[in-house]
């Protein structure tokens, strides 16, 4: 295993991030704290100077009398490991940008992010607010995408962020970049989640542990996110979302970016609809996100589910033309109540339909053997 | 002759049970004057006044002497009015206005007017049962009242207009013949809300008669207005006949809160509002008096917008849930009612109604989250069914009537039968202990569809359990022996999902 290790200096403007918080939070949130990659541009001394001028002095003090021994107790302590830029397993990806960060602080594998290559990774973003359509495409996308060997990189938040987690957690590797310390859940919900990547993926942020979230933060480790992959795929995003920044951060670096079409009447769906008309790749699975990254047909997610009777079929295709309860599956069907219970409850086994804790069914992307429609 | 004592049995109301007070009644030599003591509560004390009035208004005397009336046992609260009649008659025996040597032997309960008449109490049925059971002969009481003590079998129940009539029933000129009791209605009256009236929905419809014919609490979500109201308040009618025990029973909880005329016949059907408190939902108060969950006692309490009620008054439904009975202490005593209701609840699938598949939902993800998360807290593991309600289309609610409820509850009585074949006389599938629900006779292919599902960790151990009870159900209803791979399915399909 390579040795990890981060020299002082980068470390300490980790710290010294964390210090400067509240008074970046203050200078930054014009437009919901947008301007936070530009910023973290400048060194150390710009930086305290044009966001704390005031108690300048004091902070850089603090941080320069940050001995390397506190730092490394501090991350042991926390469970988490460092590297800087001056290391060899800084992600390359990562240098091409300005704004780049000085130190990873990580807790997980590090060991992922010895491997990871833009190429081989992509970044799932999407909405808090996200619909039943937007959190099971971000579920299956992040599942097959993993299944295929890439990496998925997204942020913990909920919604899709979540979602994405989750799907690749089941077939392969994930990573979290959080706007906090790598030690701190957040949000607070998710810490089921944020454990199970610890243990099979790698959650990683420029900020030290303990460090809490500010707006600003977001913004911030969107550019690292935006960095590490070949592609950023928003799933669903409302028209100014701050999944949008990431996709602007992405297209600085030159990266690849994706968007899964929704219906044009969907406000979740605004924003990955105006990336494709600018010119954004359609993602309508994870197949097109392997086809636009390493070129059409060079590898192939194989899967198709079971072979379904008449009837299972008839149900599917009701479900797949928008019914999403069972009375309506038997209306349209024209089956009995029991008959159409008993042929949905098939159809969630075989992995062809998800439901809710309040009954409503829909449609996973696992493809039937003989359907069209997807 | 420096006293003259009488005693006359009356009661008090403690929840929807009659507890036997004794009235001792001391006229004796003194400065005129009129006490009772033994706790009374304000509507006792007031009982003076009363009885005084009617006294004086049906032609007997007043005694203008020291007057003392003790009601016993002195540690038990006195309640209400009732106690005029038994306080009125002991006085005029211990006046020697009325020579009624049996007075102790009967058992007297009733509200005077100011001019004599009787007016009617609450809980004549459980006071009728209380003197039987205390060796009373005899209970007189309000005409009202009369049919409603009749109930009560090997007991005589003498039912008077007014006070003026005792003289005539002591002397034994006036000796009416026992009043005609009230008819039990085991079957919901005619006329009452039936199935048929719930259109289309053919999943809804076969939701309801699994519970009825299980007994498993159900919980329905679906936008405003499709027809989860309408689908509750007709599952009295498709749910068995009462059994003779079980009427009487709802017939002494309606008695005793004073509703006995207001019963509709057949199971009862409550549908509290979701501001209700937790004392007014399982019962409780000074003095404690009986709660919602106990007017539903053999019949159906329907929650509707369960995510609006009160966290504490849902929590308080839990244990009466499991147990079939609300017990309440208080510094003067326990006190247990029954509660064995059939649970059903709706709710919106996320709060503007809509659900979250709808375009036009509004709600923030928080906020559905937080809503959808009261639907999995409080009651959740006490629900065992699930049933999606949507909006039916207009060619259902055009088309033709649905099954008649008759005709439901014939399937739903004979799956009941073989339920309680199986696990012992008035149980149902919903009560099965996890070991007799893994004990429910499985074919081998539902076997293989419940291991796999329970493998993939899509399923705890109590939804297994769960899901168990309702094939169990499904197949009863089906006439089938064993679980067979369709009901397996089904009863996968309908359970209520865990993760909220």
């Amino acid at each position: 295993m390579v040795e990890h290790r981060a020299c002082v200096d980068c470390l300490r403007r980790a710290w010294l991030l964390a210090d400067l918080g509240p008074y970046v939070e203050r200078i930054a949130t014009g437009e919901v704290g947008s301007r936070s990659p530009e910023l973290l541009r400048l060194s150390n001394e710009e930086l305290v100077e044009v966001a704390a001028p005031k108690v300048a002095g004091q902070l850089l003090a603090r941080t320069a009398a940050l001995s390397e021994a506190r730092l490394s107790e501090a991350l042991e302590q926390a469970g988490c490991w460092a590297c800087c830029r001056h290391t060899d397993v800084y992600p390359a990806s990562l240098r091409d940008a300005a704004d780049a960060p000085w130190a990873l602080v990580g807790r997980g594998s590090p060991r992922l992010l010895d491997r990871i290559e833009p190429f081989e990774t992509v970044t799932i973003v999407g909405a808090r607010r996200a619909t039943s359509y937007g959190r099971e495409i971000a579920r299956e996308l992040g599942r097959e995408l993993a299944a295929a060997g890439m990496i998925v990189v997204s942020g913990l938040a909920f919604g899709i962020d979540g979602c994405a987690h989750r799907g690749a957690l089941d077939a392969g590797r994930t990573i979290a970049v959080l706007g906090c310390g790598p030690d701190v859940a957040y949000p607070n919900s998710h810490r089921s989640l944020w454990r199970r990547i610890c243990e099979q993926g790698l959650v990683i942020s420029e900020l030290p542990p303990g460090a809490t979230p500010w707006r600003w933060t977001f913004p911030a480790r969107n550019r690292i996110m935006a960095a590490l992959a070949g592609m950023t795929v928003v799933v669903e995003a409302a028209s100014r979302s701050g999944s949008l920044i990431t996709t602007d951060l992405a297209a600085d670096l030159g990266r690849d970016l994706g968007a899964v079409p929704g219906p044009v009447t969907s406000r979740a769906s605004a924003g990955p609809n105006g990336l494709l008309a600018a010119g954004a790749h359609v993602i309508r699975d994870a197949q097109d996100v392997l086809d636009a990254m390493l070129g059409p047909g060079r590898r192939r997610i194989e899967h198709s589910g079971p072979s379904l009777g008449s009837e299972l079929e008839t149900v599917l295709a009701a479900v797949e033309a928008g019914e999403v309860t069972c009375d309506g599956v038997a209306a349209v069907t024209g089956l009995s109540g029991p008959a159409a219970a008993a042929a949905l409850a098939r159809l969630e086994l075989l992995g062809y339909l998800d439901c809710s804790s309040v009954g409503i069914y829909t449609r996973t992307l696992l493809p039937s053997p003989t359907g069209s429609s997807l | 002759m420096a006293s003259v004592l009488a005693t006359a049995r009356t009661f008090t109301l403690d929840g929807i049970s009659a507890r036997p007070v004794r009235v001792e009644v001391d006229v004796h030599r003194g400065l005129p004057n009129f006490t009772i003591v033994g706790l009374p509560d304000a509507a006792v004390r007031e009982a003076r006044e009363r009885v005084r009035a009617a006294l004086v208004n049906c032609g007997f005397e007043f005694p203008l002497r020291r007057i003392v009336v003790n009601l016993a046992p002195a540690s038990l609260r006195k309640a209400g009015p009732g106690m005029d009649l038994a306080i009125a008659a002991g006085l005029l025996s211990a006046s020697g206005q009325l020579e009624w040597e049996r007075l102790a032997q009967v058992a007297l309960a009733g509200e005077l007017a100011l001019d004599g008449a009787t007016r009617p109490v609450q809980g004549a049925l459980a006071m009728a049962e209380a003197a039987r059971e205390s060796g009373a002969e005899a209970i007189v009481l309000p005409a009202e009242n009369a049919a409603e003590a009749a109930l009560a079998e090997g007991i005589g129940v003498v039912g008077i207009e007014a006070l003026g009539q005792l003289p005539a029933l002591v002397a034994g000129e006036w000796d009416p013949p026992r009043p005609e009791p009230l008819p039990l209605r085991l079957d919901p009256a005619p006329g009452a809300p039936d199935l048929a009236d719930l259109r289309g929905q053919p999943h809804l419809r076969h939701a309801l008669e699994v519970a009825a014919a299980g007994g498993h609490s159900l919980l329905m979500v679906g936008p405003p207005g499709a027809g989860k109201s309408l689908a509750a308040s007709r599952l009295p009618s498709i749910l068995p006949p009462l059994a003779l025990v079980e009427a009487l029973e709802v017939a002494r909880v309606a008695s005793a809160c004073g509703r006995l005329d207001a019963l509709p016949g057949g199971r009862p059907f409550r549908a509290p509002h979701h501001t209700i408190s937790a004392a007014g939902l399982i019962g409780g108060g000074s003095p404690p008096r009986a709660g919602e969950a106990t007017l539903a006692d053999r019949g159906v309490l329907f929650l509707d917008e369960l995510c609006e009620f009160r966290r504490d008054a849902l929590e308080a439904l839990r244990a009466p849930l499991e147990t079939g009975e609300v017990s309440i202490a208080r510094a003067g005593g326990r006190l247990s009612l029954p509660c064995r209701f059939m649970l059903i609840a709706a709710a919106n699938p996320c709060p503007c109604g809509r659900g979250e598949t709808d375009p036009d939902c509004t709600c923030a993800p928080y906020d559905v989250r937080r809503y959808q998360g009261k639907l999995s807290g409080a009651l959740a593991d006490r629900i065992d069914l699930l049933a999606a309600v949507r909006q039916p289309s207009a060619a259902e609610i055009g088309g033709a009537p649905g099954e008649a409820s008759a005709a439901v509850r014939e399937r739903v009585c004979a799956a009941r039968e073989r339920q309680e074949w199986r696990l012992g006389p008035g149980r149902c599938n919903a009560e099965m202990t996890p070991a007799e629900a893994r004990a429910c006779a499985l074919s081998g292919e539902a076997a293989t569809l419940l291991a796999d599902l329970y493998a993939r960790q899509r399923l705890s151990g109590r939804a297994h359990d769960r899901v168990l009870r309702l094939a169990q159900t499904l197949t009863d209803l089906a006439g089938a022996e064993a679980i067979g791979e369709e009901q397996m399915a089904q009863a996968l399909q309908m359970r209520r999902r865990d993760n909220g």
